[in-house]
């Protein structure tokens, strides 16, 4: 899907636990995150320490999205 | 020589363990055969002995690659094996090989490192693909030549062989043009890698004006799923107005997904699907606005056809409602 909506000319970040797959499918902008089942949260930690680091993730993306590629990249911290 | 000793890798779910609750199982030896190694085990029986079944969790293994690969590697030496069969990660000096379905993203990842034997996308489908595996483990072991993918049933791992034939290059190459121009089958010698990638669009210039949208494979629907969306293989993709959310729960939306435990996304769907987070966002003025709608569909097991599908036709919405930039979730 990822490479299909990047086809269609919308920019697009994908947020996936498992990068060697998103490398695979060919995404352009990857940005690495917490678990298969819960990819945006975690649910050991508190709500509101949950949310701090959904929302550490998601201001990244953004960041990936402000952020002009050549090719492939994985957004590491 | 004596035989061929085995090492049998498997997943929770083929080790008999558990299906996707098991799946963060952590890495061990298994204190007796899986009805699947035993059923290999009595194909290779004349050559070969399974000394060894080493067992992690699918979500384990992918969540903590370099732990999980160290620790599985060591069980696995511990057996001393002459060949270790479907563990595709491991590049450890030991013959290895892997049966997959050809869509499994694995098959792009590893076929150049490692020979893998197609099987049909189903459990019933690799229980079918063993006597190939069974054959293809004794002929590796034992260093007979391997022949080509064609003759030995494994996918082509892009390596190119010396060989002598009785024609010479130039009357191949003839033979093979008259038969295209007369529009007859023909088999090319030198197939060209397709390499279907799809140069990155320009950045964002300014994210506190855009329109983002939300997608994601992770199978969030609204609660009870209207449009049944599958569990697996899913057919279809669904289309959810979130604009009167301004976070997502347990009482509004759910996961459809099969294959991964869906407690996490059920209990706090935003774990999937930030919808929270990008309101608040919203909110502050760092982003223009959440589009209205968000794309949803089940990634597990999900044909590469009907995912390309999917995006093509929403992706046409996306750009007539002005959507600048797209946030795409996997789990």
């Amino acid at each position: 899907m990822v490479k299909e909506i990047e086809r269609a000319g919308i920019p697009v970040v994908h947020m996936c636990t498992v990068v060697p797959i998103s490398l695979t499918v060919g995404a352009n902008r990857i940005i690495p995150t917490i678990a298969i089942p819960h990819p945006l949260g975690n649910p050991a930690l508190d709500a509101a320490e949950e949310k701090q680091l959904r929302r550490k993730l998601v201001e990244k993306a953004l960041k990936a999205l402000e952020t002009e590629v050549e090719d492939q990249t994985v957004f590491e911290d | 020589m004596g035989k061929v000793k085995v090492v049998h890798y498997l997943n929770q779910f083929f080790a008999g363990i558990g299906g996707e609750e098991k799946a963060d199982t952590l890495p061990h030896i298994a204190e007796s055969q899986p009805p699947i190694s035993q059923q290999l085990q009595k194909l290779i029986e004349e050559d070969a002995e399974i000394v060894g079944v080493v067992v992690c969790g699918d979500s384990y293994f992918n969540e903590n690659l370099e732990e999980a690969k160290a620790k599985v590697l060591e069980m696995i030496k511990s057996f001393n094996p002459d060949i270790l069969i479907a563990g595709p990660a491991f590049n450890a000096g030991i013959k290895a090989f892997s049966a997959m379905y050809e869509e499994n993203p694995g098959v792009d990842v590893f076929k150049k490192e490692v020979y893998i034997i197609p099987t049909a996308d189903s459990a019933a489908g690799m229980r079918k693909a063993l006597p190939a595996v069974a054959k293809f483990a004794t002929k590796l072991a034992k260093g007979e030549e391997i022949l080509s993918p064609q003759e030995d049933g494994y996918f082509a791992r892009g390596v190119r062989v010396n060989a002598f034939v009785d024609e010479r290059g130039s009357m191949r190459a003839v033979k093979m043009l008259v038969k295209k121009l007369k529009g007859e089958e023909f088999e090319t010698e030198y197939p060209m890698p397709v390499f279907d990638r799809v140069a990155p669009n320009p950045a964002v210039k300014d994210i506190t004006k855009a329109k983002i949208a939300l997608v994601t494979s992770g199978g969030i629907v609204p609660k009870h799923n209207p449009d049944h969306i599958e569990s697996s293989s899913a057919s279809k993709y669904g289309r959810y107005d979130i604009s009167s959310f301004d976070k997502l729960s347990e009482a509004d939306h759910e996961t459809a997904h099969g294959g991964y435990d869906p407690t996490y996304a059920n209990n706090e769907p935003d774990r999937v699907l930030p919808v929270d987070v990008l309101r608040d966002l919203e909110k502050e003025g760092k982003i223009g606005e959440l589009f209205k709608y968000f794309y949803t569909t089940v990634g597990n097991g999900t044909s590469v056809a009907n995912s390309k599908q999917f995006a093509q036709e929403f992706s046409k919405e996306l750009l007539e409602n002005k959507v600048d930039a797209v946030i795409l979730t996997s789990t």
